[in-house]
């Protein structure tokens, strides 16, 4: 998990730079949004001059899972104290929930956990954030003929597989795959929008089928 | 681009933020609506997927789903990896490395 984090935060921080976020915007992003995949697609965006409320209403969508990992780690930690809430809900991020999962699957009762979930979360984030500014500070330093870029699509793949679980996740997966090619003329990351939908419902809709 | 920039960071902090935290701040005795629970499963295959898939999938704004796409044979090299190693590193280098190879050998 670690080591997988630090080519996908350097190509982050590589392509906010590439897009012309300057160098302290970019960090002021990455550590108060801390959100890999929608800082990459805003820096796409923010580089072909989209509006800023597209931008966010973009940044909603490809961050929606945050709210289910949110519903999730509620049952890990609902009844913790508010400051510590506050803290869980910023360091929810697809690899420390995954993490997360990972660990409670062996013992839903763990009483550590809670500062398990705070020394992963701590040493990810850390991680995450000097992966980050080594990429900014590269910046246009990496030839293109590596092909780098390339790392952010297969982080992506590396984070979705374990999501693929049974036939109703795979179609929600594949229904998705579908969806965001066909739309991807439309306007602002929308394909995204759309493809997010109609995933949902076709997973719920195998899912009563199977039922 | 300055203001749109700093409109666009503020936007996206609170936004993102408002997300990880929705259900982490519910007070103890709320239950979470069943339809949306079972909905928030399929989030992270559905989104997760659509944002790397048009990288695999499309080849200059259009679809190319052949053998001389290098992007779509790596992907699926990755996925295979990911598959049974698990792992995000093994992914990356295995996926970076196939595409290189079918991109000398195509």
């Amino acid at each position: 998990m670690l080591l997988g984090l630090v080519p996908f935060g350097v190509i982050t921080g590589v392509a906010m730079v590439a897009s012309g976020i300057p160098p302290f915007a970019a960090m002021a992003m990455s550590i108060l949004v801390f959100a890999g995949a929608s800082m990459v697609a805003s820096a796409q965006l923010l580089a072909s001059g989209s509006p800023a409320v597209l931008i966010i209403l973009a940044t909603l969508f490809i961050n929606l899972r945050f709210m289910m990992y949110s519903a999730s780690l509620r049952l890990h930690f609902a009844d913790a104290p508010l400051r510590w809430r506050l803290l869980i809900a910023y360091f929810t991020a697809d690899n420390v929930y995954g993490l997360m999962l990972a660990r409670t699957a062996d013992d839903p009762d763990d009483r550590h956990k809670l500062a398990w979930f705070m020394g992963a979360g701590g040493l990810i984030w850390f991680s995450w954030q000097l992966a980050v500014l080594a990429g900014v500070l590269i910046g246009a330093g990496v030839p293109s003929s590596w092909r780098l870029e390339f790392a952010a699509p297969l982080a992506f793949i590396a984070m979705t597989v374990p999501y693929l679980r049974d036939r109703a996740t795979i179609a929600a997966a594949l229904a998705a795959a579908t969806v965001v090619v066909i739309g991807h003329d439309l306007p602002l990351r929308l394909s995204i929008v759309a493809a997010a939908l109609t995933g949902i419902a076709a997973g719920l809709l195998v899912e009563r089928k199977r039922a | 681009m300055n203001a749109n920039l700093w409109f666009t960071l503020g936007g996206m902090i609170v936004v993102t933020y408002l997300l990880r935290a929705s259900f982490l701040l519910l007070p103890p005795g709320v239950e979470t609506p069943p339809f949306l629970r079972r909905a928030l499963r399929y989030v992270p295959a559905a989104v997760l997927t659509a944002i790397w898939a048009p990288e695999v999938l499309l080849s200059g704004g259009a679809l190319a789903i052949s053998l001389q796409n290098e992007r779509l044979l790596a992907g699926a090299v990755a996925i295979a990896v990911a598959w049974h190693w698990r792992g995000t590193f093994a992914t990356i280098v295995a996926g970076l490395l196939a595409l290189h190879f079918f991109d000398w050998l195509l």
